[in-house]
């Protein structure tokens, strides 16, 4: 097809926690739609295999934990000039308050949402965004949407990216740089097994949802593909719900 | 793992129902209290304290504060 407005042809795009999950599948969707990707995660063997399952030649893999100060540094000095970055890295941690303390909130606070602070504003700072890039920061209908219990921190840090998001759109959009969020509902991949619910429960779950089951990576990484191309010049601080119909209910 | 332990920290997951109330042969599903969140606090804590991450399902067959503790000490 000539003039593919999804295409990601000559696009160089910064994908965190790609060492599985979403971001496996999101950086892999992205090579396949003809981009460069710089590929990022703290688990060297799982980042090495989503490495080997990109396509093309020019891809960079870079092990960090940029939860540390010293490795987000040597992350952001190896970049490039990028075009697009997606804010994907994230963990949970099924807690209820109570039985929250305070270095649960530190680690869920860190990962989900200053990283992706911290990020942005080092590229920033360092001039790494080309004119016309897109931002796309993985949310979460949890916090933003609904709520469940046990993740009051997880929503937390999933809102605090949407409100950061806003404003980083407005204030990139004179350059026209923009920033979106996608908001996924339950996607099937292994966050699913770190809590406390097990596999007959998530099986009632799913089929509380209009489409009886949770996403795919894939459909995630569809949406980023969609965020990240030219197709969506003009679509900016805006958050992409990726449920199955789950809030509409 | 220490029984009276366990249920000090059982106790402690209940804002209404006061800690001499509750011993091993309380059948906690009937208290009046009792609800998913409870549960949810009760599976919180014993992963916080004794390190092991049970499903909502495996606790399901339990109703003794008794059958909950040997579950916890079967894992462990």
């Amino acid at each position: 097809m000539m003039n593919n407005p999804f295409s990601l042809l000559g696009k160089t795009i910064l994908v965190t926690g790609a060492s599985s999950g979403i971001g496996r599948a999101m950086a892999i969707m992205c090579s396949q739609m003809d981009a460069k990707l710089i590929i990022t995660g703290r688990n060297k063997a799982r980042l090495a295999e989503t490495f080997s399952l990109l396509e093309g030649d020019e891809n960079l893999q870079i092990c960090a934990d940029l939860t540390h100060t010293n490795e987000l540094n040597s992350l952001i000095e190896q970049l490039p000039k990028l075009d697009g970055v997606v804010n994907n890295a994230g963990i949970a941690k099924p807690l209820i308050l109570q039985l929250t303390e305070e270095e649960d909130i530190d680690e869920i606070m860190n990962i989900n949402a200053l990283v992706p602070i911290h990020l942005t504003r080092l590229i920033l700072q360092q001039k790494k965004l080309n004119k016309g890039a897109s931002l796309v920061f993985i949310s979460s209908i949890n916090g933003n949407n609904c709520a469940y219990m046990g993740s009051s921190i997880y929503a937390a840090s999933k809102s605090a990216l949407t409100g950061f998001m806003k404003t980083v759109a407005l204030e990139l959009a004179p350059r026209g740089i923009r920033a979106n969020c996608i908001n996924p509902g339950m996607i099937e991949t292994n966050l699913l097994k770190s809590g406390n619910i097990g596999e007959d429960d998530l099986e009632k779950d799913r089929l509380k949802y209009p489409l009886k089951r949770y996403g795919k990576p894939e459909e995630v990484a569809a949406a980023a593909v969609f965020l990240l191309s030219d197709a969506t010049q003009w679509i900016t601080g805006s958050s992409l719900l990726i449920d199955g119909g789950y809030t509409i209910q | 793992m220490e029984t009276n332990d366990f249920i000090k920290n059982f106790a402690a997951q209940f804002d209404d129902t006061d800690a001499s109330e509750i011993t091993l042969e309380t059948r906690f599903r009937e208290l009046d209290e009792w609800s998913s969140l409870n549960a949810l606090a009760v599976l919180n804590m014993i992963g916080k304290k004794y390190g092991i991450i049970l499903k909502l399902e495996e606790m399901k067959p339990t109703n003794t504060v008794q059958e909950l503790f040997d579950l916890v000490q079967s894992k462990l």
